[in-house]
C-alpha cells in the first residue's frame, strides 16, 4: 500500500499528488520533489528503446529509513512516483509494477477525456477512487 | 426446520437479500451479523428479532443458512404484518407481503411502507421521481420499495400500469433478476438475484450516510439511481450484466408510463420522473432516446459509428455545464474508455447532462439503464462485451472500495485491466523478442551451415547474367571496378597478390568474386591488378596466372569422388568453355566456378596453397575433377574464400548473375566434396537449385556461402571442375535440364569474359613490354650521354 502517490507532468509540476492524511503531507510533496531528480537521471540514462514496458517502470528511486520512492515514467514523460512505507511488509517488485500499471490505465482514461486538458490537475473521480483503492488504508 | 414454500417473487427476494448478508460469499451460511442488521432493519422490536431468529433455527444452528434465513425473512414479514410469529404460518399465511427493511428512520420510510403497500403508486412516485441520486436515503428505501414492488408487479405483472412497469424499470437488476429468475428454476439461479439483492441493500448502507431528504419524494428515482449503480456496481458476475439487457427491454417497456417531452428540461424531468418513477431515474424513455438519437445523427450520420471526443466536447458544452461535471459525465459514459462516444454512450452522456441540468446529481457510477448494452446478458446479443464487463468491474470498483476499500476488489476491477496490461506488458515484450527475431534471422544463415551452403551456391548462379553483366560494365569502366563490393575491397589486395592477367572474368560473379579473391592468391605473379584479372586467373582462365597462379580454383573438392564431381561433366563442361576462351586455357574452361565464398578462415589456408592451385587448375584444365581433390586448392580458396566471405555478403547484393551463382554453386558443389559425396549432393543440389533459379537472390546466398565457404571455399578452388560437377549436377534430377542449361550458359559466358579479360592482359602485358625496352634503351641513351655531361 502506498502512502503517497504523485502524478507529475512533462514539465515537472504535480498534476495529482494524495497522500494518506494521517502524515503529513508536505514531507510526502518534498520527498517526490526530490525523487524527480533522481527520475530524470534514470531517464537520461535509458537511451534507446524508450517505448519499453520495463525502462516505463524505473523501480525503486531511492529508500530512506522510512520509506521507498518508486518511480515509472510514460512515453509522454509523465511521471508517476509512488511512497511506500518502509515498515509494510516489503511489497514485491510485481506488486509495485501492478499499481504502476493501474495508474498508466487509470490516467490513460483521464486523458481520453476530451473535456480534460492536458496540462490541468487531475480532478477525475474514477483516478481518485482508483488511487484510494491503492492507498494504503488508514483505518 | 418446516418447509417452507415461497413464491416466486419471494423466493427471489429473498435470495437477492440473502446474497446481501452473505458477505463471506459462501452463498450458505449469510453472516449474523448482517443478518442481524437487516432483521434490525425489518423495524421490528428487538424481542421479535430475537424470536425470529430462533424460529428460524439460527439459534440452533448458530449460523444462518439459506433456509434458515429464507425463514426469518418470512417471519418477518410475519410480523410486520402484524400476525403473530409462528412457525405454522410460514406455509399457511397467503399472500404475504415480502418483508420491508428499512435503513433508515423518516418519514420516507413510512411513506415507503405506504408505497410497499401501494404497489399502484407510481402516481405518487411520479411527482417524486426525479430524485436526484444525491439523496440517499430516500434511495434506499425506495429502492427498498422499489424493489419489493417491483417484485410482486413483476411477478403479478401488470395489476399495475404505472408499477408494474416501474418495477421492471427502476431496479433494472431486480426485474430482471426476477424475471430470469422466472424464466430459470425457481431459486435456480440464486446467485444472481443475490447480486442483485446485495447491490440494493449496498446503496442503502451506503445511504445511510446521506442526509436523508424528507422530501417525500423518495421517488423511486432516488433509490433507482443508486439502486443502478449499485447493482451495476455489485455486479461483476454475470447478473449483473443480465441486468443491464433486461434493463434496456423494461425500459422500452416503460415507456408507456411516462411521456416525457425532451424538448424543455423541465419536462425532461419530469419525463424523468414519471418515467422512473419505480425503476429508474436514469431510464431513458423512448421519446428522449429519439430525441438523443437525432441530436446524434446531426454529429454522426452514422449511428453505428463513434462521436469524436472533441466533437463530442463541443456539443456538450453547450449545454453550459461546468467542465468539471461534463468532464465526469464523460467518464461514466465513455463505456469502453475509447475516448469516442457509441450511440449508447452518447445516449447516457446527454441523458446525465439533461439531469444534471435538471438538478439532479451525478451517480458515482453509470446507472444501469444508461448502460451501453455491450454484453450479451441474456437474451440479447452482445456487443463489444470486453468494455462491458470491464466497465462492469470497474463500477463495483468504485462501489466495493467505498465498503471495503481493498486490493480485493481492485483487483477485481482490475483483472481485465491487469489483463490488458499484461497484454501491454507481454507485447512490449514480443516488440522486444521481435528484435531478437531479426537479430536471428541474421544468424539464420550460419546457423545452417549446410543448407545455406546449398542456398548461396545457387544463388549466385542465377544472378549471373546480371551479374555478369554488371562485371563487364565494370570491368569496362574500371578494372578495379569490382562488381562485387567484396571485390572491391580485396582488389587492393588482389593485386597485391598479383591478379592474374587473364581473370577479368566476371566480376559480377560472385563465384568470380571468389575467383578473383582465390586469383589474387593465386596469381600473385600476375601484374594484372583488376580484380577481374584476378578472379581470371583464380579462375584459371589468364594462361599466365593459369599455370602460375593456379588460382586456387575451387577447393579441391573431391570431385572424383562426387558423383557431380564426375569428370565427365568436367569435360563437358570444359569442352564449351575452352572453346569459348581456349586462350585461357583449358583452365579457363572452368569458369570460375568457385564462388566468392571466400570464408576468411578459409582465406588464410588457400593462400599458401595458392601455388598449389595454380598446379591444380593446371590439372584443372585438364580434368577438372583433378582440382577439386587437390588440398592445395584448399589453402588458395580459403584465401579466396576469405575474399568471398567478404565479397559474398557484396556480391550477395550484387550477384545478379547467375553465373556467379553458378560459381559460387560450383564451389559450394566443390566444397561439399572435398568434404564428403553427401555435401557433393548437396551441393549438386544447390547447384540445381542455383541453377534453376532466377537471378534473385543472390543477396542470401552469397552470404550463406560464406558460412559454408569454410568447406566450400576449398571446393570453390576447383571452380572450374566444381563447375562442371555443377553443371552435371543440374543433370540431377532437382532441377535438371533448367539448372543444367542455366549453369552452362553461365559457364560460356564466364568463359567468354575470360576470353576476352586474357586478350587484354596479353596486350597489357605486350605493351609492358615495349614500354620497359623504351625504358632501357633510353637509360641506354643516358649513359651514353652522361659522360658528355661531364665535360
Amino acid at each position: 500500500m502506498a502512502v503517497c502517490i504523485a502524478v507529475i507532468a512533462k514539465e515537472n509540476y504535480p498534476l495529482y499528488i494524495r497522500s494518506v492524511p494521517s502524515q503529513s503531507e508536505l514531507k510526502f510533496h518534498y520527498t517526490v520533489h526530490t525523487s524527480l531528480d533522481v527520475v530524470e537521471e534514470k531517464i537520461s540514462a535509458v537511451g534507446k528503446a524508450m517505448a519499453d514496458q520495463r525502462e516505463l517502470y524505473l523501480g525503486l528511486l531511492y529508500p530512506t529509513e522510512d520509506y521507498k520512492v518508486y518511480g515509472y515514467v510514460t512515453n509522454s514523460k509523465v511521471k508517476f512516483v509512488i511512497v511506500v512505507d518502509s515498515s509494510n511488509t516489503s511489497l514485491r517488485d510485481n506488486e509495485i509494477r501492478s499499481m504502476f500499471r493501474k495508474l498508466h490505465n487509470s490516467f490513460t482514461d483521464v486523458m481520453c477525456n476530451p473535456f480534460y486538458n492536458p496540462g490541468d490537475p487531475i480532478q477525475s473521480k474514477a483516478f481518485d477512487s482508483m488511487v484510494s483503492g491503492m492507498m494504503v488504508q488508514a483505518c | 426446520m418446516e418447509s417452507l414454500t415461497l413464491s416466486d417473487v419471494e423466493q427471489k427476494y429473498y435470495s437477492d437479500l440473502f446474497v446481501y448478508c452473505d458477505t463471506d460469499n459462501t452463498k450458505k451460511v449469510a453472516s449474523s451479523g448482517k443478518v442481524l442488521d437487516l432483521f434490525r432493519a425489518a423495524q421490528l422490536p428487538n424481542e421479535v428479532v430475537l424470536q425470529i431468529t430462533e424460529l428460524c433455527g439460527a439459534t440452533r444452528l448458530g449460523h444462518f443458512g439459506r433456509s434458515q434465513f429464507y425463514i426469518a425473512l418470512k417471519l418477518i414479514a410475519i410480523a410486520q404484518s402484524g400476525l403473530p410469529l409462528r412457525v405454522e404460518s410460514l406455509n399457511s399465511v397467503k399472500d404475504l407481503p415480502l418483508p420491508r427493511f428499512v435503513v433508515s428512520k423518516s418519514e420516507q420510510e413510512a411513506r415507503h411502507a405506504n408505497v410497499y403497500s401501494d404497489t399502484e403508486n407510481q402516481g405518487p412516485y411520479v411527482g417524486v421521481i426525479p430524485r436526484p441520486p444525491g439523496r440517499v436515503q430516500p434511495k434506499k428505501v425506495s429502492a427498498h420499495e422499489v424493489i419489493q414492488p417491483c417484485m410482486p408487479t413483476s411477478e403479478s405483472q401488470p395489476d399495475t400500469t404505472s408499477p408494474v412497469v416501474s418495477p421492471h424499470q427502476s431496479p433494472p437488476t431486480s426485474p430482471h433478476t426476477w424475471r430470469k429468475h422466472k424464466r430459470q428454476a425457481s431459486g435456480g439461479n440464486v446467485d444472481r438475484q443475490p447480486a442483485v439483492a446485495g447491490a440494493v441493500w449496498t446503496p442503502f448502507r451506503e445511504a445511510q450516510s446521506g442526509a436523508v431528504t424528507g422530501d417525500g419524494m423518495w421517488s423511486a428515482h432516488s433509490p433507482p439511481p443508486p439502486v443502478q449503480e449499485s447493482w451495476v456496481s455489485f455486479t461483476d458476475t454475470p447478473p449483473s450484466s443480465t441486468l443491464p439487457t433486461v434493463h434496456p427491454s423494461s425500459a422500452q417497456q416503460q415507456e408507456s408510463t411516462t411521456v416525457r417531452t425532451l424538448a424543455s428540461a423541465a419536462t425532461t424531468n419530469e419525463i424523468q420522473r414519471q418515467s422512473s418513477a419505480y425503476d429508474d431515474p436514469w431510464k431513458i424513455t423512448d421519446e428522449q432516446r429519439q430525441y438523443y438519437i437525432n441530436q446524434f445523427k446531426t454529429i454522426q450520420p452514422d449511428l453505428t459509428g463513434l462521436i469524436a471526443g472533441s466533437a463530442a466536447k463541443e456539443f456538450f458544452t453547450k449545454s453550459k455545464l461546468p467542465i468539471l461535471e461534463l468532464s465526469h459525465i464523460w467518464e461514466l459514459s465513455d463505456f469502453d474508455k475509447d475516448g469516442a462516444l457509441t450511440l449508447d454512450e452518447f445516449c447516457a452522456a446527454f441523458h446525465l447532462v439533461v439531469a444534471r441540468k435538471n438538478g439532479y446529481d451525478l451517480p458515482e457510477k453509470l446507472p444501469e439503464s444508461l448502460m451501453p448494452k455491450l454484453i450479451d446478458l441474456d437474451d440479447s446479443s452482445g456487443g463489444p462485451e470486453p468494455a462491458p464487463e470491464v466497465g462492469y468491474s470497474t463500477s463495483p470498483v468504485e462501489v466495493t472500495p467505498n465498503k471495503s476499500p481493498s486490493m480485493p476488489s481492485l483487483n477485481q476491477t482490475w483483472p481485465e485491466l491487469n489483463q490488458s496490461n499484461e497484454q501491454w506488458e507481454t507485447f512490449s515484450e514480443r516488440s522486444s523478442s521481435s528484435q531478437t527475431l531479426t537479430q536471428f534471422d541474421s544468424n539464420i544463415a550460419p546457423a545452417d551451415p549446410d543448407t545455406a551452403i546449398v542456398h548461396p551456391v545457387p544463388i549466385r548462379m542465377t544472378p549471373s547474367k546480371i551479374h555478369m553483366q554488371e562485371m563487364e560494365l565494370k570491368r569496362t569502366a574500371s578494372d578495379h571496378t569490382h562488381p562485387t563490393s567484396p571485390l572491391m575491397a580485396k582488389p587492393p589486395d588482389l593485386s597485391e597478390e598479383g591478379k592474374l592477367a587473364t581473370s577479368i572474368k566476371f566480376p559480377t560473379n560472385t563465384v568470380g568474386d571468389g575467383y578473383s579473391s582465390s586469383d589474387s592468391f593465386t596469381s600473385d605473379q600476375e601484374p594484372i591488378t583488376s580484380v577481374v584479372t584476378r578472379q581470371r586467373s583464380h579462375s584459371g582462365t589468364s594462361p599466365e596466372g593459369l599455370k602460375a597462379v593456379a588460382p586456387p580454383p575451387p577447393p579441391p573438392r573431391p570431385h572424383p569422388s562426387h558423383s557431380r564431381s564426375s569428370s565427365l561433366d568436367m569435360s563437358r563442361n570444359f569442352a564449351p568453355v575452352p572453346a569459348a576462351g581456349q586462350q585461357q586455357a583449358g583452365v579457363v574452361t572452368y569458369p570460375p566456378a568457385v564462388p566468392p565464398r571466400p570464408l576468411p578462415t578459409q582465406m588464410s589456408g588457400p593462400h599458401s596453397h595458392r601455388p598449389a592451385d595454380g598446379e591444380g587448375l593446371a590439372s584443372h584444365s585438364s580434368t577438372s575433377p583433378q582440382q577439386i581433390p587437390e588440398q592445395p586448392n584448399f589453402a588458395d580458396f580459403s584465401q579466396f574464400q576469405a575474399f568471398a566471405v567478404e565479397h559474398p555478403a557484396d556480391d550477395g547484393e550484387k550477384l545478379s548473375d547467375g553465373g556467379q551463382t553458378e560459381k559460387c554453386v560450383d564451389n559450394a558443389a566443390a566444397m561439399r566434396t572435398v568434404k564428403n559425396e553427401a555435401q557433393a549432393d548437396e551441393r549438386a543440389a544447390n547447384v540445381n537449385s542455383a541453377k534453376g533459379s532466377t537471378p534473385l537472390a543472390p543477396p542470401p546466398k552469397p552470404v550463406r556461402r560464406r558460412l559454408k565457404s569454410e568447406d566450400e571455399l576449398k571446393a570453390e578452388v576447383d571452380d572450374i571442375p566444381q563447375k562442371s560437377v555443377l553443371a552435371t549436377q543440374p543433370s540431377i534430377p532437382r532441377s535438371v535440364g533448367k539448372d543444367k542449361k542455366a549453369i552452362q550458359a553461365s559457364i560460356r559466358r564466364n568463359k567468354e569474359t575470360n576470353t576476352v579479360l586474357a586478350r587484354l592482359n596479353s596486350e597489357l602485358q605486350q605493351q609492358l613490354k615495349d614500354l620497359l625496352e623504351e625504358r632501357i634503351s633510353l637509360e641506354v641513351q643516358l649513359e651514353q650521354l652522361r659522360p658528355f655531361s661531364h665535360l
